[in-house]
C-alpha cells in the first residue's frame, strides 16, 4: 500500500514502514522553545533533573514573542533563556533576529526532519517537507532532554488545488478558504497535505503561508511535497545538500480528499472571532478599520512586504488609521531596506517595528483600543488575541491589508491592482 | 478513579486566548498570579468564584489555538479537577494529560451550569446528580491514560526511566 508524506517521513526516520493510527517513539532533529513558553520548559527540565539538552547543537532558544522586552518580568524571563542557552551550549536566536518559524525556515528546516517547538505554528516548516509540529512545554522539555518524542502517525486529508490564482488573490486567501471549507476542528489529530498544480507552481514563501495555518484547522502538520522549488530555496539558504525528494505515493490512503479550483478563490477575510468564519472580502467592504498590521509568521516575509509596498507606493495611509509593519526576520528587514521596500512603506505612513511576533500576539505594542477593529495579515483573530478583548480582529492577505490601510475601510484589492 | 464536583458551563470554541490571554505574558513565570485570569475572556466570573474540585464543561473544540501549556496549567491551578467537552483541540488535549489534568469527551448538552456530577473512570460513566441522567464517555487512549495515571509525563518518565511508551 502507498504512503502519505507523514507515513513516509516518520517511517524513514524510525527505519521501518508505519501506518496511520500507530503510535511510535522517534528521534527529533530540531527542538526549540521561545520566550512565551521557554521558562516553563526549563522548569520542566529541572523537575526531570536534566541539566542540559542531549543535543545542544540541535536545541534552539528563540526570543521573538515580546521583543524588545516591554517590562521587567519579560526581560527577566528572556534573560533566563539567554543564560541557559549559554550555560548548556544550546543555540540562541536573540531578540530582533526574527520569528521562530521564519528562523527555522531560513536556517534549519529541511525535508524529512522531525521538528518540535513550543508553538502551534511550528507546522510552518511543513512547507519544506519537515514533519514539524507544536507541543507544550513538558513534551518539549522531554524532547530536549532525551532527544525523542512519541507520536501517533496521523491520518491525512489531501488538499488538491488546481489552476491559477486570479490577480489579487494570494496564498493567504487560499488557506483562509481551505479553513473555511474544513472548519477549525476539521483536521484535529490529522495531517494536511497540500498538493496539485497550484501548489507546485507556488514559491516556498507562499507554501510557508499555507503550512503555517494548518493548525487553524486543528492539523498536526501541514505538508507540501518537496520539489525543484524546495531545492532552489535550500540552495539559496546554503543547505542544498539537505534536499531530498518527498512526495506521497499515488496509491497513498487518504481519509479525505478536498479538490479546490484555484480560479474560484476570491480575496478572502476571516471575521472576528474565529479563523473559520470566512467570507469573500467583497461581502464586507466598507467595514471601518482603525489599525492594520502587516507581519507575523504567516505573512511577514519580504514577498509580503513587496506586495504591500507595490500597492502603497506614492500613497498615504488613511488619516483615521494606523499601519504597523513588522518584518518576520532581520534578514527580511535588511532586504527590505536594501531594495527600498521599507522606505516606501514608511513614506506611506507605516510604523516599522523590529522583527518579531509584534501585534499578532497581544503582548507588545500596537494593542487596539476598546471598540476598535484591527485587520491583520497574521493567523488568529480570537477574542483578545491582539491584546484587547474589547477590540475585533480581521484576518486577510497583505494586499487586502495594504488597500485597507489606504482607504480606512475593508477594501477588495482587485479594485486597486 | 472518581471525580465529583460542581460544573462551570462554557460554549463552543473556547480558545487558549480565552483560557490564558496573551496580554498576561509577563506573568508566565508567576503561575499563581496568571491563574487569577483563567478563562477571563470567556467568563469573568469563573476565576474569582471557582472552588477546588469544580469541573469545567464545554462544547466543541475546547482549547483550540496555541500550544501554551499554561492553558491547562492555570485551569488546574484555578482548582478545576477535570474538563469535559464535546471535542478537544489536539495540543491542548495532550498538554492536559502531560500535566495530569483529566480531559473527557462526552455529550455535554446533558449537563447545565452548576450541576453536580460524578465521573467514574473505571465504568466510563458520568452521573449527573442534579438531573439524574447518566452519560457514557469513551476511554482516554491507552498511552495517554498510562501517562495520566502516573500524574503526568514528568512523573511517567521518572517512574519508567525514559520515554518508554
Amino acid at each position: 500500500m502507498g504512503q502519505t508524506m507523514s507515513e513516509m517521513i516518520l517511517g524513514r526516520k524510525i527505519g521501518r514502514s508505519v501506518t496511520s493510527g500507530e503510535i511510535l517513539v522517534t528521534d527529533v532533529d530540531y527542538v526549540f522553545a521561545h520566550d512565551a513558553s521557554g521558562p516553563l520548559t526549563l522548569n520542566q527540565l529541572e523537575t526531570l533533573s536534566i541539566e542540559k539538552p542531549i543535543h545542544p547543537e540541535r536545541t534552539i532558544l528563540i526570543l521573538d514573542h515580546a521583543v524588545p522586552s516591554p517590562n521587567k518580568e519579560t526581560a527577566n524571563n528572556q534573560q533566563l533563556l539567554r543564560k541557559w542557552a549559554r550555560k548548556t551550549g544550546s543555540r540562541l536566536s536573540e531578540a530582533g533576529e526574527g520569528i521562530c518559524h521564519q528562523i527555522l525556515a531560513e536556517d534549519y528546516a529541511s525535508p524529512g526532519q522531525i521538528i518540535l517547538g513550543t508553538d502551534s505554528h511550528t507546522v510552518t516548516a511543513g512547507a519544506i517537507g519537515a514533519f514539524a509540529t507544536g507541543m507544550g512545554a513538558t513534551d518539549i522539555a522531554v524532547a530536549m532532554g532525551l532527544g525523542k518524542t512519541w507520536l501517533r502517525v496521523p491520518e491525512t486529508i489531501k488538499i488538491e488545488v488546481e489552476g491559477m490564482l486570479l490577480k489579487g488573490v494570494y496564498a493567504k486567501d487560499l488557506i483562509l478558504s481551505i479553513i473555511g471549507l474544513i472548519g477549525s476542528e476539521g483536521a484535529n489529530y490529522k495531517a494536511l497535505e497540500y498538493t496539485g498544480g497550484t501548489i507546485s507552481n507556488m514559491r516556498v514563501d507562499e507554501r510557508l503561508t499555507l503550512s503555517n495555518m494548518a493548525i487553524e484547522a486543528g492539523a498536526k502538520v501541514g505538508l507540501v511535497p518537496t520539489d525543484e522549488s524546495t531545492r532552489m530555496y535550500l540552495q539559496s539558504r546554503g543547505r542544498e545538500n539537505q534536499f531530498q525528494k518527498i512526495t506521497p505515493d499515488d496509491d497513498a490512503e487518504y481519509e479525505d480528499v478536498k479538490e479546490i479550483e484555484a480560479g474560484k478563490i476570491e480575496p478572502t477575510i476571516a471575521l472576528p472571532d474565529d479563523v473559520d468564519k470566512v467570507k469573500p472580502v467583497r461581502e464586507v467592504t466598507g467595514t471601518e478599520i482603525q489599525e492594520v498590521f502587516i507581519g507575523s509568521c504567516t505573512n511577514g516575509r519580504i514577498q509580503d512586504l513587496h506586495i504591500a509596498a507595490r500597492i502603497m507606493k506614492g500613497k498615504h495611509v488613511n488619516s483615521g488609521l494606523r499601519l504597523i509593519v513588522t518584518p518576520a526576520s532581520r534578514e527580511t528587514l535588511i532586504t527590505g531596506l536594501q531594495d527600498g521596500t521599507i522606505q516606501t512603506l514608511i513614506q506611506a505612513g507605516a510604523s516599522v517595528t523590529p522583527p518579531g511576533c509584534g501585534v499578532c500576539f497581544g503582548a507588545l505594542g500596537g494593542v487596539p483600543a476598546d471598540g476598535e477593529n484591527i485587520l491583520t495579515t497574521s493567523n488568529r483573530n480570537f477574542k483578545g488575541r491582539t491584546g484587547n478583548p474589547l477590540a475585533k480582529t480581521y484576518l486577510a492577505s497583505p494586499a487586502t491589508a495594504a488597500v485597507t490601510a489606504l482607504t480606512g475601510v475593508v477594501t477588495d484589492p482587485r479594485d486597486y491592482i | 478513579m472518581k471525580i465529583h464536583g460542581k460544573t462551570w458551563k462554557f460554549g463552543d470554541s473556547i480558545t487558549t486566548d480565552h483560557i490564558c490571554p496573551g496580554r498576561y505574558f509577563h506573568l508566565r513565570t508567576n503561575l499563581p498570579e496568571l491563574a487569577k485570569h483563567t478563562l477571563e475572556d470567556a467568563r469573568s466570573d469563573y476565576a474569582p468564584n471557582v472552588k477546588k474540585g469544580d469541573i469545567i464543561v464545554a462544547g466543541r473544540n475546547f482549547g483550540m489555538g496555541s500550544s501554551r501549556e499554561h492553558a491547562p496549567v492555570v485551569i488546574k491551578l484555578s482548582g478545576a479537577s477535570a474538563v469535559l467537552a464535546k471535542s478537544f483541540a489536539r495540543i491542548f488535549y495532550r498538554n492536559s494529560i502531560n500535566i495530569g489534568l483529566p480531559v473527557i469527551i462526552c455529550d455535554t448538552d446533558k449537563i447545565e451550569d452548576g450541576d453536580t456530577i460524578t465521573i467514574d473512570f473505571e465504568t466510563g460513566k458520568i452521573v449527573n446528580e442534579t438531573n439524574g441522567l447518566i452519560l457514557n464517555f469513551p476511554p482516554i487512549p491507552p498511552v495517554m491514560m498510562k501517562i495520566l495515571s502516573e500524574g503526568g509525563l514528568v512523573d511517567y518518565i521518572r517512574k519508567h526511566d525514559g520515554l518508554k511508551i
